[in-house]
């Protein structure tokens, strides 16, 4: 396959920006999205020129630091993956493919493809977690069963890889689906109901000083998810927030 | 409970429940309009309770209006916060893969919906209000000197609906309505965290709602427009 | 030095309590005086991190990628080990730790094996408080399967995503304390050298990698979880970014390198599809619960099936050789990860592969669907006989325990599991082998601690499924947070450490040279081309199968692309700036050291354990002959090039189990 790619290209933080595009042939069907831009990154070095960078690591999709905007979506057109699990399939010979960064206040930019998501990291250092004591002396993990329902939904909202997608495909940059899946993980399980108040407050508040925008439903954040996230979590993180606020 | 307006999700729970409110207000106005195409007496009948009814008049009529004034201004305010939150934006983006139209552009239908509103009031409210409140008229009579006169409203409803320029307006009115609520409706129950179980039959509810009510209006104004003789 | 492992006195089962209530503690005033940087974020690093910050201590925690939710050991599928005997199966301590040691074909060291084995139960109790969701029953309690090389279920799991579980519960830990300021977290920083001072390890430099800063950090004490060196053959089931940089480092320190040729090659991934490929992908070995394993039983099929005539499905039971089920009767398809792999490459070896390649065998659902449907359909009442149905009801069970990682297969191969059988080939995927460390996990270099992955000394030649995820919690969890503080109290009065020393110094100077002659050096070649030329190297060398003439010809090789890497790299752009192409290039030439450690110590070791295979040394049926006279560890001391390297013995004792022929027929 033959393509056209135009890739937003900033050297850094402060530097201002711009989409290049480049051409690139022998594409193979079978490659994974990054294996092409590998490809790519490899002709720019024996060329002289400054590979384009971006974030990747497990190339498995669990991870979650891949996060390309690809022709007007998260993670690209195909659904339920990240942008490493992205074949050159989805493409066809001759396609002109837009590549850009995530865009939100919250994520700036880094360089070219990669943005700064520490953002969701102070969220969950403001009360993603259950305050236990890590060096042992828990009760026997059987001790409390939970029904499987909520403990396959915890799980489902746990499966979270906070690639950011869902701030990304936002019209708002909304970091909604983000939170509400801890929230909601903790807010199905006993273990984290002691802390529910505390939690769902705090971290609604750190989300809102980062930035994000506010969520309106709009449903793009549960396509885009390459976990499948569901916005169920965002009612029930509304539901938790409205919970507290009339009890705090 | 303190500052819950200053935080997103505060925020969207006062825009779900201001359009909840105006929601029942919307079916509330359409219950009595309907009733104009089948008997234009009891139409006279309750509109007339509904003008000169103390509650309905000094508790709900405020109420609306702020309520109206409210969910406009929240959704101007959250609409340019909102836009704050991505400064740069997308070279190429392909919002219609993940999201419906009316989902992105509530802006857009509220604010036509908006301009329609002001115009509507124009047209029955602010008269409404100089009859009862400025000329001191609260019999509700075509000639408030003649008893036998029978009630104004329906006489007035049918005027208004002569000219077609007006028809034509209402009809794009409703539209943008409908648009609005065929996502607006949905969103507000998700926004007070409603969403379980009943959430697909209240998909249906929504459809014949948003689309219902709607073209109901538009029936209304269509059949004074076609029935109507003056 | 004589290796001196610290191995408590007295019978196995109370070493570990008899030394926890002999060490020295420090009190809580004073481990607020006390500094210790963790470099790593994932299960034993991300655990230890939020262990001694809970207990007072001051961390500072290093992670190269941008947040230390995405530390590799996310990427872990299959479960974790505990002997919680939950299942009423007979298992207990003992037992988890005979089949450890066993699983290690007797070369790991049997105190540590004991104590992971002992406090596995704790990890899972202590998982389930921080809410990690982990698969249950329907009575609500938690649910188990079983793994290769063991007669019990005893694998905890959360789907095919337990590592990820596992780790966010430590990220989880970790925020708690990044919130209360106990722990100081430095993302996308990568440590590029260890500071030594009078003996003892008192801080790191490290490398901002998005400005490109040279940082000086200091402490009393320096801990290492940062993972294994599977990247070494370029491709692997690693991530991208997963080196061995810091242990190198840390090995060129003072530190001594174990064991570094056992390596495991795990034998279902997806094959290679080509050139382009820049990683492999596994799938967990929890399929081996219901997959069965095989390849044609005839050459004539072979073709056929690579010319595509002929359908898999459409090849008959008799015609097929489920080789692990001839071989091994009493474990089949649950063989430990060697003995899968070995078996994979013979067949494939011997021509029956069943992709273009030739390198794929089958890993076929087809009768776990047939076996899960028919249960279905009588449970809920309805035909049995009904195939259609059958098979829909089966997929569904299927989809239920395996959903992710069929998903994940089709998108890679666009080919659909559950019509189809699966192609796998065995792929790198974990090292046994790492710093050595002794009971206390403390290294050759007092103060400079290694934990998880990392380090050499729980899983010997092999280690068995879900066993890593359990290594990682423990140390990080529980056993060196404890055992630190036997060294650490003596460290008290000591006060802050300062950076502004010649040790600092020397250090930083060492490592902008390296940068800067990398950035200055405008060879020709991109890092990768010698990257894969290394893989390749140690994929066909030092791989799978090895034997003396091309051990000892990869170590030529490796010496000669080395020194071809620093005369001939091209690193584009600067070294004050997000440069992934500079970073890069220092973790290969990591690997083009470590590469060659690895042939030298392969040459050496003349038996077969484990992951280790030496073609001379086979038994008639081709199975791994180990000799008794190298029931050692094998510690390696730098002495400046890696032909150079001197070896230490750790012999190992076994008083509590008898080492034995290790079968699983």
């Amino acid at each position: 396959m033959n393509l056209t790619l135009k890739i937003w290209r900033q050297k850094g933080a402060n530097d201002k920006g711009k989409m290049v595009d480049y051409q690139i042939s022998d594409v193979s069907p079978d490659m994974s999205f990054l294996e092409m831009l590998d490809v790519l990154n490899t002709q720019l070095i024996e060329k002289g020129d400054e590979p384009v960078a971006f974030d990747h690591d497990c190339r498995e999709g669990i991870c979650g630091s891949c996060s390309l905007y690809i022709n007007g979506e998260a993670h690209g057109p195909d659904r339920l993956v990240t942008t490493c699990q992205l074949h050159m399939r989805k493409f066809k010979d001759g396609d002109t493919i837009y590549i850009e960064p995530w865009r939100a206040k919250a994520f700036p930019v880094i360089k070219d493809l990669i943005v700064d998501r520490s953002s969701f990291d102070r969220i969950q250092h403001a009360g993603g977690f259950i305050s236990v004591n890590t060096s042992g002396n828990t009760q026997d993990a059987n001790s409390i069963p939970i029904e499987k329902a909520n403990a396959d939904a915890a799980f489902d909202a746990a499966t979270c890889i906070g690639c950011g997608a869902c701030v990304a495909s936002c019209k708002n940059s909304s970091a909604m689906l983000f939170v509400s899946a801890k929230v909601s993980q903790f807010a199905l399980l006993p273990q984290g109901q002691v802390e529910a108040t505390d939690r769902v407050m705090n971290m609604v508040n750190q989300m809102d000083a980062e930035g994000f925008g506010n969520c309106t439903n709009t449903g793009a954040c549960e396509v885009e998810c390459p976990k499948g996230i569901s916005l169920e979590n965002i009612a029930r993180m509304n539901r938790e927030y409205l919970k507290a606020s009339f009890k705090g | 409970m303190s500052g819950i307006l200053n935080s997103s999700i505060g925020r969207k729970f006062a825009m779900a429940l201001s359009a909840l409110f105006l929601m029942v207000f919307i079916l509330q106005h359409f219950a009595i309009n309907i009733l104009s195409v089948f008997s234009p007496e009891a139409f006279n009948e309750a509109s007339h309770f509904m003008g000169t009814f103390w509650a309905v008049q000094y508790l709900l009529q405020p109420v609306l209006i702020l309520g109206v004034i409210f969910h406009f201004v929240m959704g101007f305010v959250l609409e340019i916060k909102n836009n704050n939150a991505r400064k740069v934006s997308y070279a190429k983006n392909n919002g219609s893969a993940n999201s419906t139209w009316m989902s992105r552009n509530m802006i857009w239908s509220g604010g036509f919906i908006l301009v329609f509103i002001v115009i509507h009031m124009i047209d029955f409210w602010v008269h409404e209000m100089n009859v009862k409140y400025v000329a001191g008229d609260m019999t509700g009579l075509i000639d408030p000197t003649d008893p036998n006169s029978g009630f104004r409203y329906y006489e007035e409803l049918v005027v208004k609906f002569e000219p077609i320029w007006r028809v034509a307006l209402y009809c794009v009115g409703f539209v943008f309505l409908s648009l609005h609520l065929l996502h607006g409706f949905g969103s507000a129950f998700q926004s007070i965290g409603a969403n379980n179980k009943y959430t697909k039959a209240l998909k249906g509810v929504s459809k014949v709602y948003s689309i219902g009510i709607p073209a109901g209006f538009i029936f209304i104004a269509l059949f004074h427009h076609f029935t109507g003789t003056h | 030095m004589a290796l001196d492992s610290k191995i408590p006195q007295g019978p196995l089962a109370d070493k570990w309590t008899n030394h926890k209530n002999n060490i020295n503690l420090v009190n809580p005033a004073n481990k607020r005086l006390i500094d210790v940087i963790v470099v790593g974020t994932g299960l034993a690093g991300g655990s230890a991190a939020a262990t001694l910050a809970e207990l007072g201590y001051n961390v500072k925690a290093f992670c190269f990628q941008d947040s230390p939710r995405r530390a590799h050991s996310i990427a872990a599928q299959g479960g974790i080990n505990a002997a919680k005997n939950y299942q009423g199966d007979g298992d207990s301590t003992y037992r988890l730790f005979y089949d450890t040691v066993k699983g290690g074909d007797y070369r790991s060291r049997e105190a540590n094996v004991y104590r992971l084995a002992e406090v596995s139960a704790n990890i899972i109790d202590q998982c389930v408080a921080q809410g990690v969701p982990f698969a249950r029953d329907y009575g609500g309690l938690l649910d188990n399967r079983s793994f290769g090389g063991v007669l019990v279920s005893r694998t905890f799991y959360a789907k095919g995503q337990t590592g990820q579980q596992l780790l966010l519960g430590a990220y989880s830990a970790m925020n708690r304390q990044i919130g209360r300021g106990k722990i100081k977290m430095y993302n996308r920083h990568e440590m590029l050298d260890i500071v030594v001072v009078d003996g003892k390890a008192r801080g790191i430099i490290a490398r901002n990698l998005v400005t490109g800063e040279i940082e000086r950090h200091s402490a009393h004490a320096v801990v290492l979880g940062t993972g294994g060196y599977g990247n070494v053959f370029f491709l692997s089931t690693n991530a991208m970014g997963s080196n061995v940089t810091a242990a190198w480092k840390a090995h060129k320190r003072g530190a001594y390198f174990a064991n570094p040729c056992y390596t495991q090659i795990h034998p279902t991934c997806i094959p290679v599809s080509g050139d382009h490929q820049s990683k492999l992908t596994l799938m967990s070995e929890s399929l081996r619960n219901d997959g069965r394993i095989w390849v044609p039983k005839h050459k004539k099929d072979v073709e056929a099936i690579r010319n595509k005539t002929l359908k898999p499905t459409d090849l008959k039971e008799e015609d097929r050789d489920y080789y692990l089920e001839r071989r091994y009767p009493a474990f089949g398809n649950l063989v430990p990860r060697d003995v899968a792999s070995r078996a994979a490459k013979e067949r494939c070896d011997a021509g029956f592969g069943v992709n273009a390649t030739g390198e794929a065998v089958y890993l076929d659902f087809a009768s776990a669907i047939q076996r899960y449907g028919k249960e279905q359909a009588h449970v809920k009442g309805l035909n049995e006989n009904d195939a259609a149905l059958v098979k829909k009801l089966g997929q569904e069970v299927v989809k239920n325990k395996y959903g992710n990682l069929f998903q994940m297969y089709e998108k890679i191969v666009d080919e659909n599991p559950y019509e189809t059988p699966m192609m796998i080939y065995p792929a790198v995927h974990y090292t046994m082998g790492g710093i050595w460390v002794d009971y206390n996990l403390q290294t050759t270099v007092p103060g400079l601690y290694a934990i998880g992955e990392a380090n050499f000394s729980d899983h010997g030649a092999n280690r068995l499924g879900a066993s890593a995820l359990m290594q990682g919690l423990a140390d990080g969890y529980f056993v060196l947070p404890y055992t630190i503080g036997d060294y650490l109290a003596d460290d008290i009065r000591t006060g802050p450490i300062s950076t502004e020393t010649k040790e600092f110094e020397e250090a930083e100077n060492k490592v902008r040279e390296d940068i800067n002659h990398l950035i200055n050096n405008k060879g020709t070649k991109p890092v990768d081309y010698f990257h894969k030329k290394l893989g390749k190297i140690m994929w066909n060398k030092c791989g799978m199968a090895r034997n003396e003439k091309d051990l000892k010809s990869a170590i030529e090789e490796i010496s000669q692309l080395r020194a071809e890497f620093w005369k001939d790299v091209r690193v584009p752009g600067d070294a004050n700036e997000f440069n992934e192409e500079l970073a890069k290039a220092g973790r290969v030439a990591d690997f083009l050291e470590l590469g060659e450690l690895f042939a030298k110590d392969a040459l050496v070791r003349e038996e077969s354990a484990g992951g280790h295979f030496r073609e001379e040394y086979q038994t008639a049926e081709g199975e791994a002959k180990r000799r008794k006279e190298f029931q050692f560890v094998s510690a390696w001391e730098y002495k400046g090039e890696p032909k150079d390297a001197v070896l230490h013995k750790e012999d190992l004792v076994y008083e509590n189990i008898e080492v034995k022929e290790r079968s699983y027929k």
